[in-house]
């Protein structure tokens, strides 16, 4: 079986991000890069998969050359083969998702990968468009997949409980947090990534349809406000709740 | 306390390559997921982690360097280093564990060893289905190994063992142990396992140093171990000192981490504790002390670099992974104490990691070559003289 991952390459959870110069895109300087911890998941998944039913597995990246260092981890980990769609100019979700939906039609693999979401933009979209492009199934905010006969079993998150789902290959699944426990890419996975090679390739060409016209910061915190201690200061925080705030 | 970002201050990340710096950040978040939430807890009980043996031998964490037949990694020295640099960063004692299992046990086996003995003990020891330990060091003989007492007597059907040693790092836990004796007169290596009749191991205990490793003795007392348990290649004090010049190394690496633990707590600290109305990091004797850390560090990093760089070459000389051993752990031990300093009262808490690293620093200093016995050998090889003999 072929499965494919796509995957991002985003700034640290724990970054302090700053915005650039333009105003509308962040300052990398001085910011760790990731892979995005969703898209680890569907990669472990991917692996996991591979494991019971042989197959391989191919990792797919669109961005800059910086992007080979999440795609080396990729492949540390297990990934057979990673193609690196080299363009790093700013995309919006569409034309990411239609140049990974040409790649992905040309690589025809039965089980497309992503994270649910990429942590840097947060649009939670590019997987879902893949498949609206390619015509296939889709599950997304899957946290249990099961494949088997030509048929995808899974489970996915819903508000306040889940739901199980079927489809039929060929499927895009977006993995969620609990889906599995991704494994470390050992040292020796590490070594062997090396003697793998990532493809490099132009994407498609397409159009962004939404552009950032401005990036901000919220507004710095304010000082907060003590109405009083004890019981007799109740009645003034919830009106002041109410009133004010209007959160009650 | 915030996710450890690393200290870079020399943009030294730019001279590694793709793969060493995937090693260095899969380790060390090895170590934040599975090291630091446990460690004061078994530092305090004395104990060592046990359950990260298969973890960190899953990871490949034993025997990196030697060849991936044997189930290794096959990484080169760099690589290598940053490991042990993590791995200190969590604790001296866990460091300690993956140092003599890979530079004390596995090395002599594969530089010394039988084709036998490799193809039999490597892959074992690599996937932590057995653990080692490395017995030289005795009562009376610590600086000056030469002079052991231990003594192995050709009998039939194998070598008779009588002596002890003292400071063994998992001699308790090893199912096998690289021992040193003298065979008329010249020191060899011999395996000796666990159960052998006439060998025990007994745990040493009062420490107040690397409380989370298991520190023992070895006691010989008429053990006999088969003739194929000598390791054939071994002659002559020089086989125990190569491998305890890999041993440093590492500790050159470790060192480092153990040094980055403190200054991150220190900063991270002295940003949030506010007195006298401001964070203690606006005051100069604070800053001051600061930047000496990082400085420190940075200085160490360089040093570590070029010498994996010169070891990856072949070129290393034993005297400069003296100087990285004395001149990195010396730093570290100050900026431990310094990092208690700023932390004040706190800086006792098992809360923070520095009193850990402080305590666990003062046997590093001393072990794998003292202070002392370091300066004396660069001291030779600069002026030609030894001022030890």
């Amino acid at each position: 079986m072929k499965i494919a991952v796509c995957i991002n390459h985003v700034p640290d959870t724990e970054t302090k991000v700053k915005v650039g110069a333009d105003g509308k895109s962040i300052d990398r300087a001085g910011v760790n890069f990731i892979i995005n911890p969703y898209d680890e998941f569907a990669v472990e998944e991917a692996l996991r998969i591979k494991e019971k039913q042989t197959g391989e597995v191919v990792v797919l990246s669109l961005g800059g050359d910086t992007h080979k260092e999440t795609l080396r981890k990729a492949l540390a980990m297990g990934v057979d083969k990673a193609v690196l769609l080299k363009d790093d100019t700013p995309r919006d979700s569409y034309s990411v998702a239609a140049a990974l939906s040409a790649a992905l039609k040309e690589l025809a693999p039965e089980v497309v990968l992503f994270g649910k979401q990429s942590i840097d933009s947060d649009d939670a979209a590019v997987g879902l468009m893949v498949a609206e492009m390619l015509g296939w199934a889709s599950v997304a905010v899957a946290v249990k997949v099961e494949i088997a006969d030509g048929k995808v079993t899974a489970e996915r998150e819903i508000e306040g409980g889940h739901e199980k789902v079927e489809a039929t290959l060929p499927v895009v699944i977006t993995a969620q947090k609990g889906l599995n426990e991704p494994r470390y890419p050992s040292l020796k996975g590490i070594m062997a990534a090396k003697s793998k090679p990532i493809e490099e390739k132009p994407p498609a060409p397409a159009q962004n349809r939404a552009e950032v016209v401005e990036m901000r910061k919220p507004p710095a915190k304010s000082a907060g406000k003590i109405v009083g201690t004890g019981a007799d200061a109740v009645p003034e925080l919830v009106r002041l709740l109410h009133e004010e705030a209007k959160v009650i | 306390m915030p996710k450890f970002q690393g200290v870079d201050y020399y943009n030294l990340d730019e001279l590694l390559s793709e793969d060493e710096i995937l090693v260095r950040n899969t380790v060390r978040e090895f170590v934040d997921e599975h090291i630091t939430p446990v460690i004061e807890k078994h530092y305090i009980a004395g104990t060592f982690p046990m359950d990260l043996i298969p973890k960190m031998a899953e990871l490949g964490l034993f025997g990196p360097t030697l060849p991936a037949k044997y189930g290794c990694a096959e990484m080169n020295n760099v690589a290598y280093g940053l490991m042990m640099q993590e791995l200190e960063r969590g604790d001296s004692g866990v460091r300690s564990f993956a140092s003599v299992q890979s530079g004390l046990v596995m090395y002599p086996i594969y530089a010394f060893g039988s084709e036998e003995q490799k193809d039999h003990w490597l892959p074992k020891l690599a996937y932590g289905k057995a653990i080692g330990c490395f017995g030289l060091t005795e009562p009376d003989y610590g600086s000056n190994p030469g002079g052991m007492v231990t003594r192995a007597e050709k009998k039939d059907g194998g070598y008779l063992l009588n002596g002890a040693k003292m400071w063994i790092t998992n001699g308790t836990l090893a199912d096998v142990a690289v021992v040193w004796a003298k065979l008329d007169g010249e020191i060899k290596g011999f395996l000796v396992e666990k159960g052998t009749k006439g060998f025990t191991a007994p745990e040493m205990t009062g420490k107040h140093s690397l409380r989370a490793s298991v520190t023992s003795e070895l006691v010989f007392q008429d053990c006999l171990i088969p003739e194929k348990n000598l390791l054939p290649k071994s002659g002559g004090l020089k086989s125990p000192l190569m491998c305890l010049t890999q041993a440093r190394y590492g500790i050159a690496w470790g060192a480092i981490g153990s040094a980055m633990a403190c200054y991150d707590t220190a900063l991270n600290y002295a940003k949030s504790r506010i007195q006298f109305d401001k964070p203690i990091a606006s005051f100069q004797l604070t800053q001051e002390k600061l930047v000496h850390m990082v400085t420190e560090i940075t200085k160490a990093q360089l040093m570590c670099l070029q010498l994996g760089r010169l070891k990856d070459k072949n070129k290393v000389k034993f005297t400069q992974i003296s100087m990285a051993k004395r001149n990195n752990v010396y730093h570290a031990l100050e900026i431990a104490r310094v990092a208690r300093e700023i932390l004040g009262a706190n800086g006792i808490l098992s809360e923070y990691p520095v009193m850990r690293h402080a305590a666990n620093l003062e046997s590093v200093k001393t072990y794998e070559g003292t202070h002392e016995m370091h300066t004396l050998i660069i001291g030779e090889d600069i002026t030609g003289i030894p001022a030890f003999v």
